[in-house]
């Protein structure tokens, strides 16, 4: 199964570039796609995600607002509304409250509540997730708020190829989609290990990006690494983080990079569980009511009889995101190593 | 550093907390003789193109054009022929004899829930006639008037507040969150305030692509304290949107009095004033007025003059809602006693002054709309009212959440379906 419709070069992408691309190549293919939010005009973006789009495509495609993502919203589906293709960036994902109302209330509700006349295909850009000591309001992952709402779809990739290719479908879905970019890894695959040098994206295999149009499903986890004895259910930072630990500890885990949370790739957890028996949850975002709670009960509902232990969840700490304790915070490779301890016992 | 108390040893009075409070509480005697009415005919009406700030006189203002001569004075007369008169005053009669069957309707059981327009009728219909059909209306609640000015039918209208089988909607909206694409008139919502930056950004993406299509969007004074008031009001003054704010001061958010929104400080036209939008205050009572007033917005907007916000000063006659009992909170008096009139009252007086109506036509129009009222309503029974069976098949409670059903909806129709065979086992499964 091939998911390149138009064969290209593939170049060597970090994860920004990589969002560049996909922004690029859908800007040239569709007229209707406009790109709009704070400093990602002329500047470019505060990450560079859209740098030399204005130039490119002009400052009627992309442009620059003033500071109110309620604003930013709102307008988004206005412009859906009118029948354009909208995808407006949120700065960092801990800024994207003011737009709540907008984006619960009406972008999720417009298809249903108006009986299909009216749509929202709009996607929602915001770098989110910590790791870069980014304190209170420049690490938080705040998914569960999203993945809760009926009408929406939430979207994370872990990977440049993924970025790109989730990101042109997203753009092209016909419903409003949260697109969440763990800026922890735009330039290389973070493991955990902060206390180590961090590595660059160059030389990894999915990090060679096709330079044309392709995209990647929604609505389907990938399968990072297959294994026997334990299924690790991660998206995001966390599934390199997983996928280290698993590899520190010689644990012949199977780990799902689940890429979209709604909807969710119910048949692939359920398939690995029913394999391997034991079931490991991993996310950044706060332990209660997290996404982890969701996945927890589904495995829990859908795979009882399999389960040879109980799901374990590793996450951050019911707290808000600190700045001086942030490696105490983070589900490292200690609290995750500890839970596949746990886990494997029996 | 701590900057030493000023006051302390002072004879300076202690803060006060100021809370707003209307005039008139229930059994009040009201006297409206504060309220600053201009003579009709007076303001001055600026080229449609001129600099914002050219109208911000006007904010503080009151455009009218009927006096009470019943004719028209003045620079904003929009000179309407009488057939287009005419036709302004059978949609809003058409828009009383509505609210008041459907208004009973709700007290008969027939639905759960009813909103009326009552004296606020000329800022929905005349607005309406300003615009062009596919301008994009992205109305508020008590808007029902753009719907039946651009000739929607009864009988839709009345299957959505029945939620029934033929409603299009299809019994998930609330009764009154009325949608119509094709009559470019966007879907209701219950978030108040929500549509205004929604309706900027239409305007923008029509700006964006050469188009010549404006949006135009109704919002009340109470829900103009909105946070997306004020961003839908920035962003339409940064990029120039071909947007027109209609703000409907009818003086009551529910029990609450304008007060509450700002009202004693500033008018509603003078927000604009802030944003360097252009601003209008006008008698929204007065069917010409209105007209005018987003004939003119609408121009501007169209030569690329920006947006305008239109304050219309008007009151809300009845109740907030069905839910709602006004005599809890206001002088039964205010609206009898308002002192500019009834809408309707004003446009029929001034045709029967051009010689062009006539107090029998116009018992005989009544007559006829509220037969017609009637009989699109016995038409909407057949398709039933609300709880009653008569709603659509259960799966649709499923679909249009996303374009296309994921498992876990699938997954909860079919529960919802098995629900309905046990309980009704004898019915066929839908």
């Amino acid at each position: 199964m091939s998911e390149v419709e138009t064969l290209s070069d593939t170049r060597q992408m970090n994860m920004i570039e990589a969002i560049n691309s996909a922004l690029d190549v859908m800007l040239d293919r569709d007229p209707d796609v406009i790109l709009l939010g704070e400093d990602i005009g002329y500047f470019g973006g505060v990450f560079r995600a859209t740098a030399g789009l204005q130039e490119k495509f002009g400052k009627h495609r992309v442009f620059d607002t003033p500071i109110s993502e309620c604003g930013i919203i709102g307008a988004a589906v206005g412009m859906g509304a009118y029948g354009l293709r909208p995808v407006p960036e949120i700065q960092f994902a801990d800024y994207i409250y003011p737009g709540l109302d907008q984006l619960i209330s009406e972008a999720a509700r417009l298809r249903y509540r108006s009986a299909g006349e009216f749509v929202a295909p709009m996607t929602v850009r915001s770098p989110f997730g910590g790791g870069i000591f980014g304190g209170q309001t420049h690490s938080q992952s705040p998914e569960a708020l999203f993945t809760h709402v009926a009408g929406l779809k939430t979207v994370i990739p872990a990977t440049p190829y993924d970025a790109k290719g989730l990101l042109i479908s997203c753009i092209e879905d016909n419903d409003p989609v949260i697109f969440f970019e763990p800026k922890r890894i735009y330039n290389g695959p973070f493991d955990g290990y902060y206390d180590k040098p961090a590595k660059s994206w160059k030389g990894h295999a999915d990090a060679q990006v096709p330079e044309g149009y392709y995209k990647v499903p929604l609505g389907k986890a990938r399968l990072a690494r297959e294994g026997e004895a334990l299924t690790v259910l991660a998206y995001g930072t966390m599934v390199h983080v997983a996928q280290a630990v698993c590899e520190a500890k010689g644990v012949d885990a199977e780990i799902l990079d689940l890429r979209t949370l709604v909807p969710l790739d119910i048949e692939a957890i359920e398939a690995s569980v029913e394999k391997t028996g034991r079931c490991l949850i991993v996310h950044e975002a706060t332990r209660t009511s997290g996404f982890g709670a969701e996945l927890s009960a589904l495995v829990t509902e859908r795979c009882f009889y399999h389960l040879e232990a109980p799901v374990e969840r590793v996450t951050g700490f019911d707290t808000p995101y600190p700045h001086s304790l942030e490696w105490a915070y983070f589900p490292g490779p200690v609290r995750i190593g500890e839970a596949i301890d746990k886990i494997m016992q029996d | 550093m701590t900057a030493d108390r000023q006051d302390e040893g002072s004879n300076r009075p202690k803060l006060s907390l100021h809370v707003p409070e209307p005039r008139y509480r229930p059994g009040d005697a009201v006297d409206f003789g504060h309220l600053n009415i201009p003579p009709a005919g007076a303001q001055a009406r600026p080229d449609e193109v001129c600099e914002a700030r050219e109208t911000h006189a006007l904010a503080d203002d009151l455009i009218r054009v009927l006096g009470d001569d019943d004719r028209a004075h003045g620079p904003w007369d929009p000179r309407l022929s009488p057939d287009t008169l005419r036709r302004m005053l059978r949609e809003m009669a058409l828009v009383r004899a509505f609210d008041g069957r459907m208004y009973r309707a709700q007290r008969q059981g027939k639905t759960s829930f009813y909103m009326k327009c009552t004296g606020e009728e000329a800022t929905s219909v005349a607005a309406t006639h300003a615009l062009a059909a596919d301008d994009m209306i992205f109305p508020s609640y008590r808007q029902q008037g753009c719907l039946i000015a651009r000739g929607y039918a009864l009988t839709e209208m009345i299957n959505q507040i029945y939620s029934n089988k033929g409603d299009k909607l299809k019994g998930r909206q609330l009764p009154i969150m009325y949608c119509s694409k094709r009559l470019s008139f966007f879907t209701i919502s219950g978030n108040l305030a929500t549509q205004l930056p929604q309706a900027v950004g239409f305007a923008m993406a029509s700006a964006s692509k050469g188009d010549s299509r404006i949006a135009a969007t109704w919002v009340g004074e109470g829900s103009t304290a909105e946070g997306d008031f004020h961003s839908a009001m920035t962003f339409a003054t940064v990029y120039n949107a071909p947007v027109i704010f209609n703000v409907v001061n009818n003086q009551w958010a529910i029990s609450s009095f304008s007060g509450f929104a700002g009202a004693e400080r500033a008018t509603f036209a003078a927000r604009a004033v802030g944003y360097g939008i252009a601003s209008l205050r006008v008698d929204g009572n007065d069917p010409l007025a209105v007209y005018a007033a987003e004939r003119w917005a609408a121009d501007r907007a169209r030569a690329n003059g920006g947006p305008t916000l239109i304050e219309h000063f008007t009151y809300r006659a009845e109740g907030h809602s069905t839910s709602d009992d006004p005599s809890a909170y206001r002088s039964a008096e205010e609206s009898t006693g308002w002192p500019l009139g009834d809408p309707v009252t004003r446009l029929r007086d001034h045709l029967i002054a051009l010689g062009e109506w006539s107090i029998e036509q116009h018992e005989a129009q009544d007559a006829e709309l509220d037969q017609m009222v009637k009989d699109a309503q016995k038409e909407g029974e057949k398709n039933g009212i609300l709880g009653h069976g008569l709603h659509h098949p259960f799966h649709t409670m499923f679909e249009d959440v996303y374009e296309e059903l994921p498992w876990h909806l699938e997954e909860q129709a079919a529960q919802a379906i098995r629900e309905r065979q046990i309980k009704w086992p004898e019915e066929p499964a839908q």
